[in-house]
């Protein structure tokens, strides 16, 4: 096994302890707006569809790299944008007595 | 390649800050942006990083961001909020394809033949990816209404799926073992089955549990595709979201008191789901004025949502009326069900649309106690949540959920379309208590109904 993938797993498993203890401390009432904005996280996965596409070859892979590109941005894109939305409504008020 | 890999982890920690931001109501727009920014930093040091090599095919990045922010940003600008968890679910499908697809191209690129641990997460890239797109696009179609809520009864039942994992599991280890493509191609096309039939055998009131799992397995596919193309920011951010998403579904799974392999393979919903027959049991139906004279006299006011006001758009209506009924002195207050709508936190969302003060909606530990001394609970389109059932009948499906007590309050009004079960597929006991009156007609055009009737009194 490489050094480069034991880096890996090691990387990999303190973040999703970090993940654990950042989540478990969010109240229910935010856990929509919570998953939608992990879901947007998740869009990282834009970076490897970069750099998928940047040295693709053939047709095939083209068409696959371009859709990757695709769905990732959609996850971006959509994922922040419609986390903002909600939060937008969460603006602090003042208490009406 | 050392510095790219110190910004990485820059956009990492401003994940994890973000996702921290997420956690406080005053702090998570803010936090919702720390997070874009990492985004925004990582994919800027991923364009840097190649923008000296010869041979990089721009035009894909170029174009497919383009049409990528396009649908994306249509998508979230346009969306109801009422429709907000199918659009999670569908955002995260994408997220999941995105991740399988990463894995193809380097099949392609380097046909097949990978070190041993490099061709597993290729395998579980696409395993997990695969099924994380189609399953989402099933949740989806349920939550949309595009196929039915009920759970579909597979042949052989959870072993049906079961015997198709197996089979991924089979040509995942041939493929890994092989070297072999065509095992790639076999186990995406079986996983995409898998995530259909695994989805359409679950009952549409779980979409919330289910939504939450694939948004998990879309981390972890992004993780995999990041040991697969050996970057650091992909493994970072998957394995973050795919612990958020894992806290998540248990916390739901626990809300309804179930654990979350008997979400996934009980097929609930089915059981007990025949007909309701009322029988001659009296149910004590109420008109819109009969409500607001009992809402007019009360000194304590409860507001129980549910799924039925976010498809009336109803959540404004609530506003109106609670405005009207502070005006008169009388205190309002909300009382949320974990599972109430068809995620948690939904109903805070849509509340807060209508400017309901953060402050005045309760939780279940904070509500159940108020109950017994509030004079008027308004049940506005919820059902299962508020099911005495859960606690008494053991025969129950429902048994043990946690429910608010609504039938401890003094009065309880329910705003229902019908008797009609929820999508638990149960009799609810509520509506043929004494104290309970039933109104029945659309969440919004009710509560229209009993402000003008408050108007008159």
């Amino acid at each position: 096994m490489s050094e480069a993938f034991v880096q890996g797993i090691v990387v990999f498993v303190l973040a999703a302890f970090v993940g654990f203890e950042v989540i478990s401390k969010v109240p229910q009432t935010l856990h929509t707006p919570l998953m939608s904005g992990a879901n947007a996280i998740s869009g990282i996965t834009i970076v490897g569809a970069i750099i998928a596409s940047a040295f693709v070859d053939g047709t095939a892979a083209t068409i696959l790299a371009l859709l990757a590109v695709i769905f990732a941005t959609i996850n971006v894109v959509g994922g922040f944008l419609v986390t903002d939305r909600m939060l937008e409504m969460f603006k602090p008020k003042k208490k009406q007595e | 390649m050392t510095l790219t890999t110190l910004l990485y982890l820059l956009a990492g920690v401003l994940f994890i800050l973000g996702l921290r931001g997420l956690g406080g109501p005053r702090t998570a727009r803010r936090g919702n942006l720390i997070a874009a920014l990492g985004m925004l930093l990582a994919v800027l040091v991923t364009v840097f990083n190649i923008i000296d090599e010869p041979d990089v095919v721009w035009w894909i990045i170029v174009v497919g961001m383009i049409i990528g922010g396009a649908i994306g940003g249509a998508l979230a600008l346009r969306v109801q909020m009422t429709a907000m968890p199918q659009l999670v679910a569908a955002f995260n499908g994408f997220g999941g394809g995105a991740s399988a697809l990463i894995a193809f191209t380097a099949i392609l690129a380097t046909d097949g033949v990978f070190a041993t641990e490099t061709a597993i997460t290729v395998a579980l890239s696409i395993a997990i990816g695969v099924v994380t797109f189609s399953g989402s696009f099933v949740a989806y179609a349920k939550l949309q209404g595009l196929v039915t809520g009920r759970p579909l009864a597979l042949p052989g039942g959870p072993w049906f799926n079961a015997v198709l994992a197996a089979i991924a599991l089979g040509l995942g280890i041939w493929a890994v073992s092989a070297g072999e493509p065509l095992g790639y191609w076999l186990l995406a096309g079986v996983t995409f089955i898998l995530g259909i039939t695994a989805v359409m055998a679950i009952g549409g009131a779980d979409m919330p549990v289910v939504i939450s799992l694939l948004n998990s397995f879309s981390g972890v596919a992004a993780a995999m595709a990041g040991f697969v193309i050996g970057n650091q920011a992909l493994i970072i951010g998957g394995a973050l979201v795919g612990a958020a998403g894992l806290i998540l579904t248990i916390q739901m799974s626990e809300a309804m008191n179930r654990s979350l392999a008997n979400v996934l393979f009980a097929g609930f919903g089915t059981e007990g789901a025949g007909p309701i027959d009322a029988g001659d049991r009296p149910v004590n139906s109420a008109s819109p004025d009969d409500v607001a004279i009992s809402l007019a006299y009360a000194e304590t006011v409860m507001v129980v949502p549910g799924y039925g006001l976010a498809v009336a758009q109803a959540q404004h209506a609530v506003r109106d009326l609670a405005n009207a009924l502070e005006e008169r002195g009388i205190n309002v207050e909300y009382a949320i069900h974990p599972v109430a709508g068809r995620m948690p936190g939904h109903m805070n969302v849509l509340l807060a649309e209508a400017d309901v003060p953060y402050e005045l909606l309760l939780d279940l530990d904070h509500s159940n106690p108020k109950l017994p001394n509030t004079d008027v609970v308004l049940v506005v389109g919820a059902n299962d949540v508020v099911n005495p059932s859960a606690r008494d009948d053991s025969g129950s499906p429902i048994y043990g959920m946690p429910i608010l007590e609504v039938d401890k309050a003094r009065t309880a009004v329910v705003l229902k379309r019908s008797l009609s079960p929820g999508f638990a597929g149960i009799d609810n006991p509520l509506f043929y208590q004494d104290g309970t009156m039933m109104l029945f007609a659309d969440a919004k055009t009710g509560l229209e109904d009993v402000i003008a009737a408050l108007g008159q009194l």
